[in-house]
């Protein structure tokens, strides 16, 4: 057995032990909470479309190493790891996807609508580019009321194609809003290839008409992510100055959970998954450093596994949305003239046949 | 009670709570060096300075969105979309996002947003100038759509939504904007959101309006008591939420009922407002419920082509006529 040193040996000696088991047992809790969520699906206890982050887990903890508590995360639909990385617990996430109240949304939002605000996790969002200028105007907000902290527009490679993406850049620089356009490249947009799409495949280039300064991460390599990440977010904090990161990863799976992936070569999918398996090479790393053994590998996956059955049992018990609050929520104040838990609870008698 | 302009009423309002509160910041184009496209926020750039007046690019989709997500952290902006037309190309933002985000993320985060925009057509302003998209909205749960038809409820609404938690489109009519009326000035009065207000009381006939109609109704009322018609006016004011009690106390009272709006006729707010109607006080009715709206055509330019496009006192005055004599002829707009 390799025996587990103190201190981080050559090519990490700057970093510290505890953080990369930390980024570790995340990795490996996003890959395992997908895993079993994708079961979950087939199992039917999840319902409507559920992407998953199977293949990005050092893109997602990369980018959470690097941001502080008083910054905030608009995602896209594909979010499940971003929310748990966040620090919001495995159980109240599994319960959104279940539909159940203890969820993050109270079951209102589902797989592609996550939510925190205490997190500071301003949702997912499932219209392609629509979180893009709402994460600028929360930078616009930090800026106006002289506040610390940054904003993060996490998107997909497709979404560098649509027109909110543009006019944010232009928003942004222009008004110098904390904003980071973070750019998960897994090569495809549904079935669609960032080269069938894309002009400019280059996606970090697509800030140069408006003067926004971009880079491109290996998106497998955990501390290369957190390292940009942590570069540029103190510099769009200190000087409002918003950048692009193109960060490159590779999508184990089709699109959704449904998506049977005809469309990429199984070759190719399958020499991915062997050579650019972030969690997997990020265990040879530590292991080779002699940072971890053997005996914490298992100990570890066996953490998350029960983590992850426990977060499963805790949806499976949770108690369902009441009927009786369907319109509770329909806006922040009481207003009259609308419909209220009697109304509510007579339409669902009525829409359950049970008159 | 001084008599000032609509347009004064919004200015003067837009002023008050900018000072009252340093969240409230207003967006749009060409409102701060330009002084606004219909001089709404003439001298409030003077008046409060670049961070609250802010000049935005032609960038409708960018900007709505960054008022919401800057709602979402606790500002207030009130933006103005130059005419409703163009508000189309924010509409993601708006409905896909502004009027889901507090309950599709189980209330945790609010948007105290609003939107203000002239709808609707005059001065042969054309097809792509002319609409009324104020039920496309109303049709969104989580929106508010409120419509004011006066100065006095201009302002009293314009406060309501700037200190509402929801996003509210506040339609303003760009023939409304030179109408005058009383507006107390040392009054910190508000209009509630959702309440509708009989303007005109009569017994013969009800006229259901908003915004522009509403004015040509009270002018249409005003000219057939000199006939011997008595004509109950009700103002909508909110489209959403709709006061249906409101309209159907008249009804049932009056037992007779034409509804004018400025849009298309085919699925539009008259729509709506004559199922109710037929749903909640069918029993109550001597005639059937009658619509007065927009010709279906994108509007053309000619002076004359364009203005018998649009609802006016004359379709209105031939509608009530109709549904005093308990005839379906009024329908002219249907084929």
């Amino acid at each position: 057995m390799v025996k587990v040193k103190e201190a981080a040996p050559s090519g990490l000696e700057h970093e510290n032990v505890e953080d990369l088991k930390h980024y570790y047992y995340q990795m490996l809790l996003i890959r395992r909470f997908e895993e079993r969520t994708s079961e979950m699906y087939v199992k039917a206890k999840i319902g409507g479309y559920c992407h998953l982050n199977l293949g990005e887990e050092a893109t997602i903890v990369g980018l959470m190493a690097a941001l502080k508590p008083e910054d905030y995360i608009f995602t896209n639909y594909r979010e499940h790891g971003y929310i748990i990385a966040r620090g919001v617990p495995p159980g109240p996430v599994m319960a959104e996807l279940f539909g159940k109240e203890t969820g993050v949304a109270r079951g209102r939002g589902g797989s592609m609508h996550l939510f925190s605000r205490e997190h500071n996790f301003m949702g997912g969002y499932a219209i392609v580019g629509g979180q893009v200028p709402l994460a600028v105007g929360a930078a616009y907000a930090l800026r106006y009321q002289g506040k610390p902290g940054v904003v993060v527009a996490q998107m997909g490679d497709g979404t560098t194609n649509i027109g909110a993406f543009y006019e944010s850049l232009n928003l942004a620089k222009l008004w110098r809003c904390p904003v980071l356009f973070f750019i998960v490249n897994n090569g495809y947009g549904m079935g669609t290839s960032v080269e069938m799409g894309s002009s400019e495949p280059d996606l970090w280039k697509k800030g140069a008409s408006f003067r926004i300064h971009g880079e491109r991460i290996d998106g497998t390599d955990v501390l290369a992510v957190r390292d940009a990440v942590r570069r540029l977010r103190e510099r769009a904090e200190s000087e409002g100055e918003p950048a692009i990161l193109d960060v490159v990863s590779f999508r184990f799976r089709g699109h959704s959970v449904i998506d049977a992936d005809r469309y990429r070569d199984p070759e190719a999918v399958r020499a991915g998954r062997e050579h650019h398996d972030p969690v997997r090479n990020f265990a040879a790393l530590l292991h080779d450093h002699e940072i971890v053994d053997d005996a914490w590998l298992k100990v570890t996956a066996e953490r998350v596994e029960r983590e992850v059955q426990e977060a499963i049992d805790f949806a499976n018990a949770s108690p369902d949305p009441r009927f009786e609050d369907l319109y509770e929520n329909m806006y922040a104040t009481p207003v009259p003239n609308t419909p209220g838990r009697e109304d509510a609870l007579q339409a669902v008698r009525i829409n359950r046949g049970e008159w | 009670m001084p008599i000032i302009t609509y347009r004064q009423a919004l200015n003067d309002t837009l002023g008050e709570e900018l000072a009252r509160d340093p969240n409230v910041l207003l967006m749009g184009e060409e409102i701060g060096v330009f002084q606004g496209s219909y001089r709404i926020t003439e001298g409030l750039l003077q008046e409060f300075g670049p961070k609250r007046v802010v000049d935005t690019p032609i960038a409708e989709e960018g900007f709505v969105g960054v008022a919401i997500g800057a709602a979402m952290l606790g500002l207030r902006p009130v933006v103005e979309i130059m005419t409703i037309n163009f508000i189309l190309v924010a509409i993601d933002q708006v409905v896909n996002h502004a009027s889901k985000i507090h309950y599709m993320f189980g209330g945790q985060v609010r948007v105290p947003l609003v939107i203000r925009t002239p709808s609707g057509g005059t001065g042969q302003l054309a097809a792509t100038h002319s609409q009324s998209f104020e039920n496309w909205f109303a049709y969104c749960p989580g929106l508010k759509v409120v419509a004011p038809a006066t100065p006095y409820d201009a302002k009293g609404l314009l406060r309501a939504a700037v200190r509402d938690d929801d996003p509210v489109i506040f339609i303003e009519s760009l023939a409304l904007y030179d109408t005058k009326g009383d507006v107390p000035d040392d009054d910190d009065y508000v209009v509630p959101i959702g309440v509708a207000e009989v303007k005109r009381r009569g017994e013969d006939v009800t006229v259901v309006a908003y915004s522009r109609m509403t004015a040509v109704a009270l002018q249409v009322a005003q000219r057939l008591e000199n006939e011997g018609i008595s004509v109950e006016v009700v103002d909508l004011r909110s489209l959403r939420p709709l006061d249906r009690p409101t309209i159907i106390e008249s009804v049932k009272k009056t037992g007779r009922a034409v509804v004018i709006a400025e849009d298309w006729y085919s699925y539009g707010v008259t729509a709506e407002i004559a199922a109710t109607i037929q749903e909640q006080a069918f029993d109550y009715l001597d005639a059937p419920v009658l619509r007065v709206a927009g010709l279906e055509v994108p509007l053309p330019y000619a002076k004359e082509l364009s203005a018998v496009s649009k609802p006016n006192a004359n379709s209105l005055i031939y509608a009530i006529h109709q549904v005093l004599a308990g005839s379906s002829r009024g329908a002219l707009w249907a084929k």
